[in-house]
């Protein structure tokens, strides 16, 4: 029956449409739990009367039918082009961004090899496609998406909207270079940049999930990617407060809600990045049917839902924060970025290397990579506090204040009346 | 420019930060904690109208989201009744004179009683205009306007919503048992009072 998928490019296809299908799908019920996550930390219950059609009088299917209704609100609504906009670039600007984050879920591995027609032979990967430069394609294409942000700021003839986009641009620059360290770290290890195999250099015998090895490297991973999906604490493209909506301030109906849930998209795609690098894509250990060695189309399907299992946990991580922790302010943001970020990124790569030069990566036995991970990390850890030790912080985070050398005049006495003529 | 010499500190507050404070992640770990108590705790919003909130005079502190104080919350109006059942209304004109809202309109007749002067035979309350601020009721020498807990009030045109005297004596019929009527203890004034309270009672021989 399942003879014409025997041949990738047949079942890349069939994925690419099941894949796209669902991660549509999934946005629209992402912006759905977010409103409950946001209800449920505030003590309130969230969207939950949308049912479907009125089916039951007294049972509204817990508020499920809402992503359809908002969805078909939004397309009924008015599309108000300004009319002093870049009208080509403001078109493009949310075409691109939603694009973007989605040819990126291409390369992601769903569900690893799969062996249809059952002769031992791995014939295809659950993947739209399987480039031997994942990683780079990955990060290529991600970083195309601050276009979107940027253009939409340019386009729409708004200072706060320019804003908003320059900030988005700054804030990408400055988090892309811990975050390629981080990333540099599995690449280092795995000696690698296909996704798919960047995987099976975590499973099997001997191999460890890299989250286990890096513990570090991982959580600036997952720092700099809730900057690079923008999502609070460091959504300062579209501060409400100070920005009335950032780079998104002029854009109304469909084109607001592509901004929208190429936002979504995003998240989706970093949680599948985070979980393919550092947590082992789709295997989890001793489970039967998620091994390397389990080849079958069942299998495949329950891989994929075990990925989907994890990428759902990063996306409530996602969440969580949102509505734990209020915004950055901007020089906190580059501050944690040059002061923090980067130092721990050269750290663990440095690391890497170094357990690559000692054969680490190669060794027989789990057990001593992790011991020398570790104990790597924990040397790290223990420089920054000892660096961190040694210097001072203010409650208000903000420079020291600026000793009178510093200052051009000569200081004048504090009883000195403000404003008077100076010595 | 102002300078740090200029800058006079009050109440200086600021205090170095602890090592955890300053590596921003344990300090959000326990601000992730503290949201994820709430998520699972409980729910405070009361789910109307499958649940309405019960009516009560006196506050039940275990569960305080679940009630409305009938004694002190303000919606519809409603005019009371004396002992006899008639309207305690003397149609002193206090509450429209004291309305910010002018919704109170009020035609006054002599009283077919012979225990006061007057009477309203018309007492009109424009519900979409009043803003339910409480100000009749604290101008009412007699208590005979008070406000209830009923809040949920509907209808289908601007005239329905226009109480006359009998929708508003139905309401005191409706909410009597919950909210009983004040004692009116500022005048006393005729036998506008209730059973419990009774001032001596003009007989009408006096003239």
């Amino acid at each position: 029956m399942l003879d014409f998928l025997n041949n990738q490019l047949v079942f890349s296809l069939v994925l690419m449409l099941v894949v796209i299908g669902a991660v549509n799908g999934a946005v629209a019920y992402c912006i759905y739990f977010e409103r409950k996550i946001a209800g449920w930390i505030q003590e309130r219950y969230g969207p939950n009367r949308v049912g479907f059609f009125g089916l039951f009088r007294n049972f509204h299917f817990w508020g499920l039918g809402q992503p359809i209704a908002d969805g078909l609100k939004l397309f009924l609504k008015e599309d108000v082009i300004p009319a002093c906009v870049d009208r080509p670039l403001y078109v493009l600007a949310p075409t691109l961004v939603f694009t973007i984050a989605t040819i990126i879920i291409a390369v992601i591995p769903w569900g690893g090899w799969v062996d249809l027609d059952g002769d031992g032979s791995w014939d295809v990967v659950a993947q739209v496609a399987n480039p031997d430069i994942g990683l780079l394609y990955f990060l290529g294409v991600a970083s195309i998406g601050v276009y979107g942000v940027v253009l939409g700021g340019w386009a729409s003839n708004n200072k706060y909207s320019l804003y908003g986009g320059m900030r988005g641009a700054a804030q990408m620059l400055s988090y892309e270079v811990p975050m390629g360290l981080a990333i540099l770290v599995v690449v280092i290890s795995t000696g690698q940049l296909r996704l798919e195999g960047i995987i099976l250099g975590q499973v099997g015998g001997g191999n460890v999930w890299n989250v286990a090895v890096h513990p570090l490297a991982f959580i600036v991973l997952v720092i700099t990617q809730f900057a690079e999906t923008a999502r609070a604490p460091f959504d300062l493209t579209e501060c409400e407060q100070e920005l009335v909506g950032g780079f998104h301030t002029e854009y109304s109906s469909m084109k607001f809600a592509l901004y929208f849930l190429a936002e979504y998209a995003h998240m989706i795609t970093n949680s599948a990045l985070l979980c393919v690098l550092f947590l082992g894509g789709w295997h989890l250990p001793w489970v039967p049917g998620l091994q390397p060695e389990d080849t079958s189309i069942w299998a495949m399907i329950f891989k994929m839902l075990v990925l989907s299992a994890k990428i759902a946990f990063f996306i409530f991580l996602y969440m969580w924060v949102r509505w734990t922790l209020p915004r950055f302010r901007f020089d906190q943001l580059m501050r944690l970025a040059w002061r923090g970020l980067v130092p721990a990124g050269m750290g663990v790569t440095a690391l890497a290397a170094l357990m690559v030069y000692f054969n680490v990566p190669k060794a027989d036995s789990w057990l001593i990579k992790v011991v020398f991970g570790l104990a790597g990390n924990a040397a790290i850890l223990l420089l920054a506090v000892l660096f961190v030790g040694l210097t001072k912080g203010k409650a208000t985070g903000r420079q020291t204040n600026l000793s009178d050398l510093d200052l051009v005049s000569p200081a004048r006495p504090a009883t000195a009346p403000v404003g008077g003529p100076s010595a | 420019m102002i300078r740090d010499t200029d800058i006079i500190i009050v109440d200086d507050q600021r205090r170095d930060l602890s090592l955890a404070e300053r590596f921003y992640l344990p300090q959000i770990g326990q601000g992730l904690s503290v949201t994820f108590r709430r998520m699972i705790g409980r729910r405070l919003t009361v789910q109307y109208p499958e649940v309405a909130r019960e009516p009560r005079l006196q506050d039940d502190l275990t569960d305080p989201h679940s009630q409305i104080n009938a004694s002190r919350y303000r919606g519809v109006h409603r005019l009371n009744r004396d002992a006899d059942g008639r309207v305690a209304c003397v149609a002193c004109f206090m509450c429209g004179t004291a309305c910010p809202a002018h919704c109170i309109h009020i035609e006054a007749a002599e009283s077919p009683w012979p225990d006061r002067e007057k009477y309203p035979a018309k007492f009109d309350i424009d519900e979409l205009r009043c803003i339910y601020c409480g100000m009749c009721e604290e101008a009412c020498p007699v208590d005979a306007i008070e406000l209830t807990y009923e809040y949920d009030v509907v209808g289908r045109s601007r005239q329905e919503m226009i109480f006359d005297k009998e929708k508003l004596l139905e309401v005191y019929d409706r909410t009597k048992d919950i909210k009983p009527r004040k004692n009116p203890r500022i005048t006393g004034y005729a036998g506008t009072g209730s059973p419990d309270h009774q001032p001596p009672r003009p007989t009408g021989d006096e003239h």
